[in-house]
């Protein structure tokens, strides 16, 4: 079976948080100078499994060995000096220091610092890659996509072999895919050998050598690529058959319910965000808004919804003028509905119970209130009477929001901005780390919504999901709409140029 | 509309078949963490016997003399109500902006304010009006000038950024200077040993409730206000809106909720409880405004709002106690001769191991698995 | 008001009473900013100053030299800092509530202590403490000379100590990763930074230098120990911190700034007595706060200061 020697085994790993098992019996072998794809889908247990080879969760039982050595790992220093690195998919890194200063930064060496020195280094390293990358740019300041190139730098600067890339892509346009993959490609053949975390099938089929499939924290496959397609391998890991096939009919279209003209705000740090942005939503229609992260989706979003102030411009909901108005005014008498990116930290008070959660934007009206005193029973009545609509899974309303998985979170706020059927209805990352029956619910029920005559504004990032919600799509890029398409013209190729803004 | 394939990740706590003997044991262990502040009190003064051995003093001839002198009689426990009163109030005058996620350290400005405030009324309102006007107006007075010496670092807070705890905090030197320097300037009886201003008229003394002691009302109007905040937080829109920014400022504003608004009114509220305290001090004790009244109640009403964990209602049970120690340490120091400001470092050693207990929370799934493996090895005999 | 300025004697009288009264508010604010920039909010520093002046009374007491005094002042503050690094880093209670846990306990627990340890109290101590020490020929110069160099020798360790914390926190490895952990010490342990072992450090290095203000006021100043005798400085050192936007040299310019301040505030009690001396001494603590708001605006503490981390937080 192991012809080529293995880098990293892992047997029998268990992994439980509180009574939940992330990863439950866990066993594979990652052959050296080999690409192995971790497959499966959100929840499925991949990062908890590769935040274990990094020395950051601690296993509960099962064990890890590096090129045959058995090994424990109780710190990323410790793995590190085994030659393993980790790029996580939320970049870990200082975002207000440089390059070089995030580069240098955990390594081992002499006290006093000499960042000239490294400064050269790097600047050798990233030309060998072919990187363009400017060290002495605060993190901040450079887009996505450069970000992951200087984490890849990183690892290569601690002269790491084994790299684990966790979902690589997903901060990548199309266009950005192709180079990324030679990248990957060469790095193989210099030796090294890479564990890509991932939930796209096509990715594994094109780059992986052999993949491992997870669901539900347990292995369920170990196969080599090329004995196997991309219908078999999503059977393996959604658990039946799947082909996303949402049944849609075409949208009946109405009069505009959002008219968005030249709108211009800043983000936190007082840099600009949107530079202008003009925008059209119907009655009956989805626009799904596509781009590279960091665009100005989500101030996009907080702006129409009245989270954050517009420097100018103006935003017109079913055709009066809003911006005065906050944002439990636009959804009462503008008819808006908000979901937004940030669940646990803006969509929800964590701390309070699922029946306060139902009316967070709506508990100082009546029937809920009445001259400043509270009614608990309708309160609750009206929660339970959503939370069974919704299939929302606890043990009572009473429950605090904060132990509800994220699928039943999401339900909550979609049950709550739905519930007085609005006509318009702002979506940021809806999905964004839901597994795929929740994922699956929230399109259907967006979708429903959209046939009962509310038009939607869907954001997101992921292009095959709007692909399959949307039914015309705007590309927005550095905080302006560049390019507007139905959804039977757009490719993925014309998207990446839009996204890139190398296409007008 | 069903979820297709909810595959059930979530936890998978142990069901109802659990023996009843773990049962029994899981709720015993709930009570014990229930229990908590009780364990913090006890550790504190356990600890404070250590020191009064220190000191050269029994520790049981001490706090029997402290309990006593503090709870056993008519005057003991009539003393202690007076001296619940301003601790109550500004254990309330924390509380209320804590519930909104804002530290008010500086109530001790806040008394300061409220009780120069008050007496000028007291002093300068032409005696025209009837006489249980002007007490009201007096009482108004006090709360109103905590109310505004605690809109200052709400406003920096709201409009600036600016760290509430730190402004607080100077501001109340700012506030105890302040009241040094009227009294030096206007206030001060002339001829008077130590800067105190004239005594207020007669008439607009608080009355007392209890015969023979300085139990004056300011006491039953303390615990009214705890009951009216445990009112508010309970039931109505305004306390909850002040709950959630406390909880998620992001999500209030989401709600529509104006936050500025609400940091500015629960600190103005807290304000004003402390002006009250500072008001009652004055028109019900001393008569008169003294320089550096207050012993520290501002601190000390922090100390009762970590004991009572932030609950208002707990808040009258814990500032009655706080009241009995410092009272009885009087006694404690007449029979036994350990000084009265043991009683400090008992306070101290008590709101430290309450800070300490807040680490240790109670996790029903994480005990009833830990039950169940106690369990295990006795069910297989 | 400004004269005194003009006369040699004065102005170097008035300089040196600045330079001393900034002294412990520079060992606070620099203990604080390096909590703060190891991702601890340390607000328990009123509470240091007084177990370091505590201390340094004890110490001096019962071993009779100012080195024990010097010696226990440092061991009551790292005690603090050990104390704030268990209950804020390990077990993670909020380290504001624990940080005016440890101010009330200070107060409480040195006024009682001080009673029982000292006889007639700490009030009519008279201790042995440091005297000055002249740095030959420099302190010669005019004006200058007795201000900079004829100080004690707490005076040079808390200027060594802003230089040394500068250096620290910007020219060595391990002062990146310090500033790392003060930001985002998620990444910083993913990096290979001990996230806990450092912020342990800096909160026990921390609340040491901050203890060592509270031993130059026994030690060098008024050689008793009273109650509560920090007296806020804590708070104004806090203040200093915000308005030295976290950077050691600017730190140390705000604490001269509020030095100064009070010793301008003092001569200007001696010099009218008219006036309610009130309303001269509350000026530092108002100056304090009009600076930190006219300054908040573009200050920007370290993203992750008051957030205890957890590594396996999901």
């Amino acid at each position: 079976m192991q012809a080529v020697p293995s880098r990293i085994s892992l047997e029998g790993i268990v992994k439980t948080f509180g009574g939940f098992r992330a990863n439950d019996d866990v066993s594979i072998h990652v052959a050296e100078g080999s690409i192995h794809a971790i497959l499966g889908e959100n929840g499925a247990g991949k990062s908890t499994l590769m935040n274990i080879i990094y020395g950051l969760y601690q296993p509960d039982a099962g064990r890890i060995l590096s090129r045959g050595r058995e090994v424990k790992i109780s710190n990323p220093r410790q793995a590190m000096a085994l030659g393993i690195g980790m790029v996580h998919q939320h970049f870990k890194q200082v975002d207000t220091m440089t390059v070089t200063e995030n580069v240098v930064l955990g390594l081992p060496g002499r006290p006093v610092l000499n960042l000239a020195q490294d400064r050269k280094r790097i600047i050798d390293l990233a030309q060998e890659l072919g990187f363009d990358i400017d060290p002495d740019q605060p993190m901040w300041s450079l887009p996505i996509g450069m970000q992951q190139r200087v984490e890849i730098l990183k690892l290569l600067y601690r002269q790491a072999d084994l790299l684990i890339l966790d979902e690589p892509t997903s901060v990548l346009t199309p266009s950005e895919i192709k180079p990324f993959f030679n990248l990957l490609s060469r790095l193989r053949s210099s030796g090294r050998t890479i564990v890509l975390i991932t939930h796209k099938l096509d990715e594994v089929m094109e780059m992986a050598d052999r993949v491992t499939v997870m669901r539900l924290g347990r292995v369920v496959a170990n196969i080599e690529a090329s004995e196997t397609n991309s219908r078999e391998l999503a059977r393996l890991m959604v658990g039946r058959d799947v082909i996303f096939d949402v049944t849609r009919t075409p949208p009946r279209i109405g009069s505009p319910v959002l008219e968005v003209a030249d709108l211009v705000a800043t983000d936190e740090r007082g840099l600009s965000a949107l530079n202008g942005l003009s925008l059209t939503v119907k009655a009956g229609e989805i626009v799904g808004i596509a781009g590279v992260d960091g665009n100005g989706q989500r101030e996009l979003a907080e702006t129409i919804a009245g989270l954050r102030k517009a420097s100018a411009g103006t935003v017109k909901i079913c055709g009066q003028v809003a911006d005065r108005l906050n944002p439990a005014e636009r959804k009462r008498r503008l008819r808006m509905g908000f979901v937004p990116e940030d669940r646990q930290k803006v969509g929800l008070d964590l701390d309070s119970d699922i029946a306060f959660n139902m009316v967070l934007r709506s508990f100082r009206l009546p029937p809920f209130s009445r001259h400043g005193w509270v009614d608990f029973a309708k309160i609750k009545t009206h929660a339970k009477q959503l939370a069974e609509r919704y299939d929302v899974r606890m043990r009572g309303v009473g429950q605090r929001a904060r132990d509800l998985s994220g699928g039943n979170q999401q339900k909550i706020i979609l049950a709550r901005e739905m519930e007085d059927e609005p006509e318009l209805l702002i979506v940021s990352q809806p999905t964004k780390g839901l597994d795929v029956g929740a994922i699956d619910f929230v399109q259907r029920t967006l979708l429903a919504q959209r046939d009962r005559g509310t038009g939607i504004l869907y954001i997101s990032t992921e292009l095959e999901e709007l692909l399959m919600v949307a039914d015309r799509l705007a590309v927005i890029f550095n905080g302006r709409i560049v390019g507007e398409l139905p959804v039977s013209e757009a490719t993925p190729e014309r998207l990446g140029l839009l996204m890139t803004g190398k296409a007008a | 509309m069903s979820v297709v394939g909810q595959p059930s990740v979530k936890a998978q706590t142990p069901s109802g078949a659990e023996p009843r003997a773990g049962r029994v044991a899981q709720s015993l262990i709930k009570f014990a963490f229930m229990l908590k502040t009780v364990w913090a009190v006890l550790a504190a003064l356990i600890l404070g016997a250590f020191l009064v051995q220190l000191a050269g003093g029994r520790p049981v001839a001490a706090y029997s003399a402290l309990f006593e002198g503090a709870f056993a009689d008519y005057y003991g426990i009539s003393s202690t109500l007076v001296r619940m009163s301003p601790l109550l109030l500004a254990s309330l005058a924390v509380i209320i902006p804590l519930r909104a996620g804002l530290f008010n350290i500086g109530a001790e400005g806040q008394i300061y304010i409220g009780a120069l405030l008050s007496t000028l009324v007291a002093l300068y309102l032409p005696e025209v009006l009837p006489s249980w006007i002007h007490v009201i107006a007096c009482i108004g007075a006090g709360a109103l000038g905590g109310a505004l010496w605690g809109l200052i670092p709400a406003a920096l807070k709201a409009y600036r950024g600016t760290n509430e705890i730190i402004t607080s905090l100077l501001l109340s030197y700012v506030a105890v200077y302040t009241v040094g320097a009227v009294l030096h300037a206007w206030l001060m009886e002339p001829g008077a040993p130590y800067p105190y201003s004239r005594e207020i008229p007669d008439a607009l003394v608080l009355p007392t409730f209890l015969s023979e002691t300085e139990a004056h009302i300011g006491v039953l109007i303390a615990v009214a206000a705890a009951l009216v905040i445990a009112v508010i937080f309970r039931q109505t829109t305004l306390g909850l809106s002040i709950q959630t920014v406390g909880h998620n400022p992001h999500a209030a504003v989401y709600a529509g909720l104006d936050v500025k608004r609400l940091t500015l009114s629960s600190f103005a509220l807290g304000g004003a409880m402390a002006g009250l305290a500072g008001a009652f001090e004055v028109l019900g004790l001393k008569y008169r405004l003294f320089d550096h009244f207050s012993p520290g109640y501002g601190m000390q009403g922090i100390i009762v709002a970590f004991l009572a964990a932030l609950s208002p209602l707990g808040s009258i049970v814990a500032a009655f106690f706080l009241a009995g120690l410092q009272v009885g340490a009087g006694a404690m120091q007449r029979t036994t001769g350990i000084d009265t400001t043991m009683v400090e470092a008992l306070q101290g050693m008590i709101v430290l191991f309450v800070a300490i207990g807040l680490a240790f929370r109670y996790h029903p799934e994480r005990w009833s698995r830990r039950v169940a493996a106690w369990q295990k090895p006795t069910q297989g005999e | 008001m400004f004269d005194f300025l003009l006369d040699p004697a004065q102005l170097t009288d008035f300089l040196s009473t600045g330079l001393r009264l900034s002294i412990p508010l520079i060992f606070a604010a620099m203990g604080g900013l390096v909590c703060e920039r190891s991702g601890v909010f340390n607000i328990a520093l009123e509470g240091q100053i007084l177990f370091g002046a505590f201390g340094a009374a004890v110490g001096a007491y019962f071993l009779g030299t100012p080195t024990g005094g010097l010696g226990f002042a440092l061991l009551f503050g790292a005690l603090s800092g050990l104390l704030l690094a268990v209950l804020g880093i390990t077990l993670r209670v909020n380290q504001i509530v624990i940080g005016i846990a440890v101010i009330l306990f200070s107060t409480g627990f040195t006024s009682f202590m001080s009673r029982v340890l000292f006889p007639g109290s700490g009030n009519s101590l008279k201790l042995q403490g440091f005297g000055p020490v002249a740095i030959p020929y420099l302190s010669d110069i005019p004006v200058l000379g007795p201000v900079l160099f004829s100080q004690d020798a707490l005076v040079y360790v808390a200027l060594l100590t802003v230089v040394a914390v500068y250096l620290v926190l910007f020219k060595t490895r391990i002062g990146l990763s310090i500033r790392a952990i003060g930001e985002n010490p998620s990444a910083a342990d993913s990096a290979g930074v001990p996230v806990f072992r450092l912020r342990y450090a800096c909160v026990i290095a921390g609340s040491t230098l901050a203890s060592l203000g509270g031993a130059y006021l026994v030690l060098t100043q008024v050689f008793l120990f009273s109650d509560n005798m920090s007296a806020g400085k804590g708070f104004i050192a806090l203040a200093a911190i915000v308005l030295g936007r976290w950077q050691p040299q600017l730190a140390f310019l705000a604490c001269l700034l509020f030095g100064f301040f009070d010793a301008f505030q003092l001569r200007l009690q001696f010099n009218h007595p008219e006036i309610p001396f009130q309303v001269f001494a509350a000026l530092p603590y108002g100056v304090s706060i009009l600076a930190l708001v006219g300054l908040m605006g573009q200050a920007h503490p370290p993203a992750a200061v008051g957030r205890p981390y957890d590594r396996e937080m999901r």
